[in-house]
């Protein structure tokens, strides 16, 4: 009897495990290639997650499994980061002095007309600190709500707000002034 | 709402996480301020780019199947790796090989230590003027009958004089802790020591060695092992290992 359980067990649980968290693997691997700008360390990390994801696969009960699977993406990312010290994790833009400034939206200069240029954008958004970058990526493309991505990155709601609207203002300049010195 | 509290409410208008009245009050500044309708125009432009499929980096195609993989190596593998099914024959296994490398290692210095016995007792042996003969013989039928009621086994005793060994005469002696018996050969006056006892196991086929510049051969036939030394050379000594392995 005893064989039989842990015959049958594992397979059950990868078997729900796949059908739960498998889908979500393009979203884990885009995340994680915007955080580590890195397409073997990208790998590595969605890898070793889906790994402890598995491991700690009976502690979720239920919800939203994909912010669940983000939630390991981060914390295994922001650990390759730690040991990768060469890294900046430190942003040159500090929380403290986010007041938005609203003259940069008012200035015609920076207004974008033109269709935007997607490589352009691209590297507008790799240029971002890491804090801009990963608030952007999980709203604009996993289109999670501010209380989401409070959660995930255990900020304040606040602070994924004002972080939001300094990472685009920030590209909308990037974008602005690119175009711009092309002409 | 005025300007700069429209542009401050603007990024939550967008993700739709403004409540409805100031969701109301701000879409009715943005049909009045163009500045901040351009504001809100331009962050619409920017979140439909930022929504581009193309955007997105892509896994490589083989990534899905390697991560399914190491997961299945997990679930099995993993688990499997460690339990105690699989230490059983490995703890055999290891247990195995620590019993026949000790067997081995035990042989061969037992080996060893009696071909140093040897060497002692044929080196004692010629010691004497005469040698050390119990029973100085050149017929088998004396020498042979002579160990009957000294040893628990009888030694194969033939003359090969014949062939250019003559047989000299038979000894007892004590080799590996039990009596054994010795034959005495002579080749052109070198004489040769053959001792002989009972072996447990298998034939083993003849091996030579060199223990203190003296030639010594080791073979086991028909329940019984053989241990030549002499300084005769080498071939010659083989030669007579050929005609004693005839028997």
């Amino acid at each position: 009897m005893f064989t039989k359980r842990s015959q049958l067990e594992p397979k059950n649980k990868l078997a729900s495990f796949e059908a739960a968290i498998l889908p979500h693997l393009s979203s884990a691997y885009n995340y994680a290639r915007f955080l580590l700008q890195n397409e073997s360390d990208a790998e590595d990390v969605v890898q070793e997650s889906y790994l402890r994801a598995f491991k700690y696969f009976r502690g979720f009960h239920g919800g939203d499994s994909r912010a669940w699977l983000l939630t390991i993406v981060r914390n295994t990312s922001y650990n390759l980061l730690q040991q990768n010290r060469s890294r900046q994790l430190v942003d040159s833009i500090d929380d403290s002095t986010e007041v938005l400034d609203t003259s940069e939206y008012s200035n015609p200069e920076t207004v974008l007309r033109q269709r935007i240029d997607e490589d352009l954008l691209k590297q507008a958004i790799e240029e971002l600190p890491i804090n801009f970058r990963e608030v952007l990526i999980l709203r604009e493309m996993e289109e999670l709500s501010y209380k989401e991505i409070g959660t995930l990155c255990d900020l304040p709601i606040g602070t994924v707000m004002s972080r939001l609207a300094r990472a685009r203002a920030r590209l909308q300049d990037k974008l602005a002034g690119k175009i711009n010195q092309e002409i | 709402m005025n300007c700069e509290e429209t542009q401050s409410q603007l990024h939550p208008y967008s993700d739709g996480e403004l409540d409805l009245m100031k969701s109301l009050e701000l879409e009715h500044h943005l049909r009045e301020c163009a500045t901040c309708s351009q504001a809100h125009d331009d962050l619409t432009t920017l979140r439909k780019a930022l929504r581009s499929d193309s955007l997105r980096f892509r896994p490589n195609p083989d990534f899905e199947a390697r991560v399914k993989s190491a997961l299945r190596r997990e679930a099995n593998g993993g688990r499997q790796w460690f339990s105690w099914t699989w230490l059983i024959p490995l703890f055999s296994a290891a247990l195995l090989l620590i019993v026949f490398s000790g067997y081995l290692l035990t042989r061969s210095s037992g080996d060893d230590l009696v071909a140093r016995e040897i060497v002692s007792s044929h080196v004692r042996s010629l010691m004497t003027p005469n040698h050390t003969i119990d029973v100085p013989s050149e017929d088998p039928h004396t020498v042979k009958p002579w160990f009957d009621g000294k040893l628990d086994f009888s030694p194969p005793v033939r003359d090969f004089t014949a062939q250019g060994f003559a047989l000299i005469g038979g000894r007892l002696d004590y080799i590996a802790n039990r009596p054994v018996a010795a034959l005495i050969y002579e080749r052109r006056k070198h004489p040769i020591n053959v001792f002989i006892w009972p072996a447990a196991g298998g034939d083993t086929k003849a091996v030579a060695q060199v223990q203190q510049g003296y030639n010594v051969i080791h073979w086991t036939k028909s329940g019984m092992t053989f241990w030549a030394i002499s300084d005769l050379n080498l071939a010659e000594l083989q030669q007579l290992e050929g005609e004693l392995e005839k028997q």
